[in-house]
Parts: C-alpha cells; structure tokens; sequence
C-alpha cells in the first residue's frame, strides 16, 4: 500500500513539475499582463497552500498563525531589497528570520494540543499584525528607480522558482524518514512517540520547512507589489486561504495543495467576473459544502471514484 | 488617577461582553468539541437583528432582546442541523479540524451577506437616553452600558442555574465531561449537542444587541469578538460560566490597563499576550476542570 502510493505520488511530482516547466514559457506566447498576473497569483497560492501543508498536513498541528510567517518574510525581505540589498539574498534573510521566529515560538506552542494548538497560534499571528500595523501604519511604496525598471516576467519567473522548489521539497519530504515520521506523529502521537519518533524535534523540524517556504512566498509577495500596507503581509487571510486551498485539493498530499490552490484561485476570479456582489457569499457557502460532501478535498473524491470504477 | 479609574471603569464594563460572548463559545467547544470561528459573525448578525428592529419597527433596543434571543436561538437550531450536526459525526480531532473549516467558510459567507444587507459603514442603535450618565464620585457610568453590563451577567447567571439544575442542563453538562458514559446512562447526546448549539448561538446573537448599543457593529467586528471569545474561553477554562463571566471583565480591565500603559493602540496586544501566557503556562485555564 505504502509503496503503491509512493510511486504515485512520484508520478504527481512529474506532472506538477512538467506542468510548471511548461508554464516557463508562457510569457514567451502571451503578452497580456493580466494572464501572466492571474498565474502569478496562482502560484503565490501553490507555494503558500504546500507551505501550510507540510506542519499541517505532514506533522498535522493545524497552524493558524501561518499569515505571520508569510508577512515576516515579506517585511524583511521588502526592507533589505529597497534598501539596497540584492534580490536573493534578500528573500533568503525573509525566510531565516521567519524560521527563527517559529524556532523561538514553537518550543512553547508546541506544549499546546489540538485545538489549543490552533487558537494559540492565531493568537500569536494577531500579535504581530496588530504589532506592525501600530509600528508601521504608512503604505510601503517602490522607490520611483524601481518602479520605472519594473518589470513583470521577472516577477514571473521567480513565482515559478518557488512554486517548483515547494514542490519539490514536499515530495522529498514526504518520501523520507522524516516525512514519515511525521506523518506517524500525525495519526497518533503517543505509538509514534512509543515507536521513537522524537515528537518535538519533528514538530519542529516542520514547522521550520513549513515557516521558511512561507518567508519565501512573503519576500515574493513583497517583491511583487509595488505598494502595500506592510500589516497587509500579516493579515489572517492569508493563513485562510492557505488553509482552505490546502483542505479543497486534500491535506497532507503532494498534489492536494497544488489542485486546491489552482481551483481556488480560479474558481474565486470566476465568481467576482460573474456575480461581482454576491461572489464571496457564494464562494463561502459552496466551500462550506465542499467541506461536508468531501471532508478529504478532492484527492479523496477522485481515490472514491477511482474505487468505484474498479468494482 | 481619576482619568486611569475611569478606563479601568470603561474596561469593566465592556468586559461584561466579553465575558457573555465567550460564553457562547465555551459551551459549544465544551460540549461538542467544535470549534465555532464563526462565533463572532453570529454576535455581528444579533447585533443588525437589533439595528433592523429599532430602525425599522421603532423597538427600544433593550426590547429587542426578547426577540434577538429567540431568533438567535432558532438560527443555532438551524445551523445545527444544516452544518455543525454533521461536524458532531467524526472523532474529536477531525471535528475540530472540519470545524475550523465550516467555521472560516460560513464567516465568509456571513461577512459578504452583512455588507450586501448592511453595507460596510459601521452602525450604532441611537436612542433617547443613549447619552444618560451616572456621576458617582468623580466617575462618569454610562447608563446604557451599566444596563448592558448588568444584562450580560443576568445572562451568564440564567445559563448557569440552567446548566445546573434544569434536566437537560445536567444532560448537557454530562455531555461535556464524558460524551459516552453519557450515552451508556441513557442520555441523547445528539440532543444535548443540538440544545447547547442553539444556546450558544442564543448568547452570540444577544451579545451582539448589547455590542450594539452601547458600542458599533460592522460586517468585519466579526474575526475581532471571536478573537475576544476565545481569549475569554482559555483565561476561564471550560466547564464554569461565572468563571468565563470573571474572566471577561478581567480581560476588559487588563485591556484598559495596558492602554493607560503604553497607549491605545496596544491594548488588543496586551490581551492577547495574557492569552498566550496562559495558554502556554495553564493550559486549563484559571476556573478550569
């Protein structure tokens, strides 16, 4: 059983990567800024719902402070790019700062369980975005240099680099021992712990993978847009909609967050075309039914369906 | 001093709410195990519910509380069978999960509805003796937030003799610490967890006439009073309402305190840091079981 999932999940690791490589050359056929904005954003979501899935679907402690880690990034990443520093080392400083963070947090948000788990970590993202937004209420705008050498493809091309690299991380992750162990902490702590799994060193572990794909896809965010209230990178839609791309497409899989994120931000953009005024109302409610009718996203209605056909 | 008397005054009373809207919370987290971020979208409708009867059909809003309850009440009946019924089926980890997720699809929701109905302008019920103040040593109470205050509490007693001595409330209470010996004594589970939904979502919406009255109400107060709710809930612990009442008001307080402190943007921080403290220090809560 184990060993037939692996390979298919091996598979979906090809498909999604291929996918991605094809969409390296959309740029190149479409000129139109608002497709290339639309996949921009999708792919801000794939790595930002595979962000969120591996402490929450692989390790399964359901953060619900994620947006923090998202908006350090961001912050950090802004901060040491407008002022001067190179792109790349730049993100990089965004991502270690949001995984020193979560180091410093998770030793006493992991004494928590469950529930408590998520309220205490929603608690500590309020925290931080109340925090910012009193510190740093003024809008944060590109310098006039850099808006004029603004240049989308670039943009792009490093959503893409994320996307893939989250990916990629998720499925060594969850081939390795680690990832296992993780995903036996998940089904039942105290076996696991039985068994030898150090459950906070794995924890941790997690949530410092999780938190640094998070800075990554906050310092991409903030190379994006040209300006933005810096509290706006904090704010608890983020971690919403990682949650809910991640739980539509099915937790804790490799593809799961990639389908929930596409879908999402497809079915999202549908509905504020189509019913400008009513499209968040419709859009909670049919994710409320999608909840009830397929508590395991997607993935799981297709493994139904598969078994269906093969009666 | 009379100007920090005064905030710790103005915290007190709004604490009161605090303590009633959290009140909601832990019985429905208590009892099934749910979840509910929603909450504070529930407390958001009671309080347009209010708005809709005073603009609309001239009720005194203090009034309208006798047809908010029952409404609210009947919305929790609904909710219940529509969505959280259902959320009730799966073990408890799951619940929590699936919880969270109805939870954050149905404030969406809800939120989208407000505006469309409401628009986003923030609102507040006006009345007659709205600006009516009791001057007591120095001290200025404003009336309608005193009666609020003095409401909320009868509230949290009324649910607490309930919960006491009305059969269900020990049903319900049974419920809460151990949901199978329940079953094995010959208790409806499946309708103690109906009964505390609908009473919780009562307790949200008549929070929400109060909220109302004596303060505003917006689509987006929503994600803020759940936030509130839920710091009350994990000061108090599950499983005592006067406990989770005491906890409200301390809560009112050490907001105004760290106000007073290091000023106003900061006193939503100050909670929340409490929260964490004791989140991670007493898990149980201080009035916990």
């Amino acid at each position: 059983m184990r060993r037939l999932g692996a390979r298919r999940e091996r598979g979906w690791a090809a498909a999604i990567l291929g996918a991605l490589a094809l969409l390296a050359f959309l740029p190149l056929a479409v000129q139109r800024d608002d497709v290339l904005n639309f996949v921009f954003v999708t792919l801000l979501s794939i790595t930002l719902a595979q962000s969120w899935n591996v402490v929450a679907g692989y390790a399964g402690q359901v953060n619900l402070g994620h947006a923090a880690f998202f908006g350090l990034g961001a912050l950090t990443a802004r901060t040491l790019w407008i002022g001067g520093t190179p792109l790349a080392p730049a993100l990089a400083a965004g991502a270690l700062v949001a995984t020193a963070f979560a180091l410093l947090i998770g030793v006493a948000a992991f004494r928590l369980r469950g529930a408590y788990f998520a309220i205490g970590t929603l608690a500590l993202g309020e925290i931080l975005r109340t925090t910012v937004s009193n510190v740093l209420p003024e809008i944060s705008t590109l310098p006039t240099a850099a808006i004029a050498t603004y240049r989308l493809s670039q943009r792009y091309y490093l959503a893409l680099a994320l996307a893939a690299l989250s990916v990629v991380a998720v499925a060594l992750l969850s081939a390795s021992r680690l990832g296992l162990g993780m995903q036996a902490l998940r089904e039942d702590e105290e076996a696991a712990e039985a068994a030898g799994v150090g459950a906070l060193r794995l924890k941790l572990t997690a949530l410092a993978l999780s938190t640094a794909l998070a800075g990554l896809a906050g310092g991409l965010f903030a190379y994006y847009h040209i300006s933005y209230y810096p509290s706006h990178a904090f704010s608890p839609s983020w971690t919403f909609d990682a949650l809910l791309m991640t739980f539509i497409g099915g937790v804790g899989t490799l593809h799961g967050p990639v389908l929930g994120a596409v879908l999402y931000v497809f079915l999202k953009e549908y509905l504020a075309l189509r019913w400008v005024d009513f499209h968040l109302l419709i859009f909670g409610a049919l994710f409320v039914v999608i909840v009830l009718l397929l508590p395991g996203g997607l993935v799981q209605a297709a493994a139904r369906a598969r078994r269906l056909l093969a009666r | 001093m009379s100007v920090l008397a005064q905030q710790l005054l103005l915290g007190l009373l709004i604490g009161g709410l605090y303590g009633l809207a959290a009140a909601g919370l832990s019985l429905v987290f208590g009892v099934l195990k749910v979840l509910n971020v929603a909450h504070g979208e529930l407390i958001m409708l009671g309080g347009y519910g209010t708005f809709w009867l005073v603009t609309l059909l001239g009720l005194d809003p203090f009034a309208s509380l006798a047809l908010v309850l029952p409404l609210a009440l009947a919305g929790g009946l609904a909710l219940y069978w529509a969505l959280f019924g259902f959320v009730v089926r799966a073990d408890e980890e799951t619940r929590v999960k699936n919880s969270l997720l109805i939870g954050f699809g149905l404030a969406l929701a809800l939120h989208a509805l407000a505006v469309r109905l409401w628009t986003a302008d923030e609102r507040a019920v006006v009345t007659p003796y709205g600006g009516a103040v009791l001057g007591v040593g120095g001290l200025s109470i404003p009336l309608v937030r005193l009666l609020s205050l003095a409401l909320a509490f009868a509230l949290i007693a009324a649910l607490h003799l309930l919960l006491r001595h009305w059969r269900w409330g020990k049903a319900i209470r049974a419920t809460a610490e151990d949901w199978q010996a329940a079953l094995l004594a010959g208790i409806d589970v499946r309708r103690a967890y109906l009964l505390a939904f609908a009473i919780g979502t009562g307790l949200a919406g008549a929070a929400g006439t109060l909220v109302s009255i004596g303060y505003s109400i917006s689509p987006s107060i929503g994600l803020e009073w759940t936030l509130k709710a839920l710091i009350v809930v994990v000061l108090a612990g599950l499983g005592s309402m006067l406990g989770t009442f005491v906890s409200g008001l301390f809560l009112g307080v050490a907001e105004a305190v760290s106000a007073a402190a290091f000023g106003g943007p900061y006193r939503e921080v100050a909670g929340l840091v409490i929260f964490v403290l004791v989140l991670v220090l007493r898990p149980r809560g201080l009035f916990g079981r």
